[in-house]
């Protein structure tokens, strides 16, 4: 390790490693909290803090410019006296003597550290799988690489029936690729929505030209006709594709934090408080495996709202006025005209019902356990939502029948 | 750039100079401007940007969609002149505008 070019007694403050979501609402609320100290950000993109929804919709459709992206502007960060290093990779952390190692090789020292590093992207790992075309969607330079090969007539093939796979497939059908989704269990988004749900997005994607493939299984990739890549999926068929994106999930990025032998398990392990197992880190975000005080156990989510949350509740700690983490999730997901928002984490539902019409393209539906409301989809349904946000949190019992009745008001369901 | 006036629900006020093509939300949050949290980041997801527009200002800034209405009428204490902040895009058109925040979010 080369020595720390700081000058002896220079304020080492709070360091922060990632710079995402979570991360930009961390310095923000600190500021906020009134923490005066020293505060440096290192991000390993170019970019400063920047909103990842917009990626797989308005971004890669070019409604929204790269500038609109932006989380905070770069004025913030002056005004706020946050020192940021893009484009700048953090090796190391040396937790006994408080400092962290830069890849440049620079070494600096921290009074407290956070750590905000996300999610990697998954690979598929098959065969073939680096080919030039084959391409994944995490980053605003991801969607650059993907839409320099966009073109109307173009044959896109999608790997993967979750949001990301589908977000894509609604931008670029709309635009006049020939788009196949190819989905390796029975229904898209299987590990968020319900069976209806699921029909009505994969009807609805059908309808706008997409075709849509469930358990399809790829086995490789192999060059195909001129630049093309050939998809092969496990059952023989074979898909040629001018384009081909793998949308199959992400890992929580906790190599660092291994290195440094903080306690990981699928996500860097954090209590209520985003408190890690050394007493100087904090983390949030995708990257945490964390306590939340209204469900059993550590949950791993990968959202905005998690990395606000945790990010405000890290920022909270950090100056010695802790908030326990406990806010219900909630997701969202724009394909077409249509807005899927989420409240709530459906395991151990034991019934759901259907308020209003799929046919009608407003609909939600609502997972009780015991009769209480524990999530709801709402498919152009955002009073679902809200009300949904509200029963939930009372945690009381509704009555499932005159929730399914569309001629009992919303408001008069709990 | 408009110069938007911000007040918070105990009447202490902020003016801010917003950009162009930033939301009003946008200004609330670059300045750390207490009582708008746009927890979805601005993409008409969560109603956590609720203001309240100024009477002088409600036809300038308009109307909200229907999707935006529907999360309003479920957010704390909607009043007719409710929009969603991120919803709002700032031009010199609204250069003085007012909006005012609800009790909370």
């Amino acid at each position: 390790m080369t020595e720390s070019p700081e000058p002896a007694g220079a304020e080492r403050g709070l360091v922060v490693v990632g710079a995402g979501q979570a991360a930009a609402q961390l310095v923000s609320s600190l500021r906020s909290l009134g923490y005066e100290g020293r505060i440096r950000l290192f991000g390993e993109e170019p970019a400063l803090p920047y909103q990842r929804p917009p990626l797989s919709k308005q971004f890669l459709s070019g409604e929204l410019a790269a500038e609109q992206l932006a989380l905070l502007q770069p004025a913030f960060y002056q005004d706020n006296r946050i020192e940021v290093a893009t484009g700048s990779r953090v090796a190391t952390i040396d937790r006994a003597a408080r400092t962290i190692g830069l890849a440049s090789g620079e070494t600096l020292g921290y009074d407290k550290l956070a750590l905000t590093t996300g999610a990697l992207v998954r690979h598929l790992p098959v065969p073939g799988a680096d080919l030039d075309g084959i391409l994944t969607l995490r980053t605003s330079a991801d969607v650059e690489r993907i839409r320099a090969r966009m073109a109307p007539g173009r044959r896109l093939v999608i790997v993967g029936g979750g949001y990301i796979g589908l977000e894509v497939a609604a931008v670029a059908v709309k635009q006049g690729l020939s788009v196949t989704v190819l989905e390796m269990a029975d229904r898209v988004m299987n590990r968020v929505v319900c069976p209806e749900v699921s029909a009505f997005y994969q009807s609805e994607h059908e309808a706008a030209g997409v075709t849509l493939l469930t358990k399809a299984r790829v086995g490789g990739f192999e060059p195909g006709d001129g630049a093309a890549v050939r998809v092969n999926c496990a059952d023989g068929q074979a898909f040629e594709a001018d384009l081909v994106l793998v949308g199959v999930g992400v890992r929580p990025n906790t190599a660092l934090a291994e290195a440094a032998g903080l306690e990981v398990d699928d996500g860097i392990l954090v209590d209520e408080f985003a408190r890690t197992s050394d007493p100087d880190i904090v983390a949030a975000g995708d990257c945490t495996r964390h306590v939340n005080l209204a469900y059993d156990g550590r949950l791993r989510l990968e959202s905005v709202q998690n990395a606000v949350s945790q990010g405000r509740i890290a920022a909270a700690t950090l100056v010695g006025a802790p908030q326990a983490y406990d806010e219900v999730p909630w997701f969202w997901s724009d394909q077409y005209d249509l807005k899927l928002q989420i409240v709530g984490l459906s395991d151990g539902c034991d019934r759901t019902v259907i308020r209003g019409e799929p046919g009608q393209r407003s609909f939600a539906v609502y997972y009780l356990r015991g009769g209480i409301p524990i999530a709801v989809d709402a498919v152009n349904a955002p009073r679902d939502f809200m009300m949904g946000k509200k029963l939930i949190a009372a945690g009381g019992p509704v009555d499932p029948a005159r929730l399914a009745d569309p001629a009992v008001p919303l408001r008069e369901i709990a | 750039m408009a110069k938007i006036t911000y007040v918070e629900h105990n009447g202490t006020e902020h003016s801010v100079d917003v950009p162009n093509g930033l939301t009003v939300k946008d200004g609330a949050v670059n300045n750390r401007i207490p009582g708008i949290l746009a927890e979805c980041g601005g993409n008409c997801a969560c109603a956590t940007c609720h203001v309240y527009i100024d009477s002088a200002w409600t036809e300038s800034v308009g109307a909200p969609s229907d999707m935006e209405a529907d999360m309003l009428d479920f957010a704390k204490d909607p009043q007719e002149n409710s929009r969603l902040s991120c919803q709002i895009p700032v031009t010199v058109e609204l250069d003085g505008l007012i909006v005012r925040m609800p009790e909370s979010q």
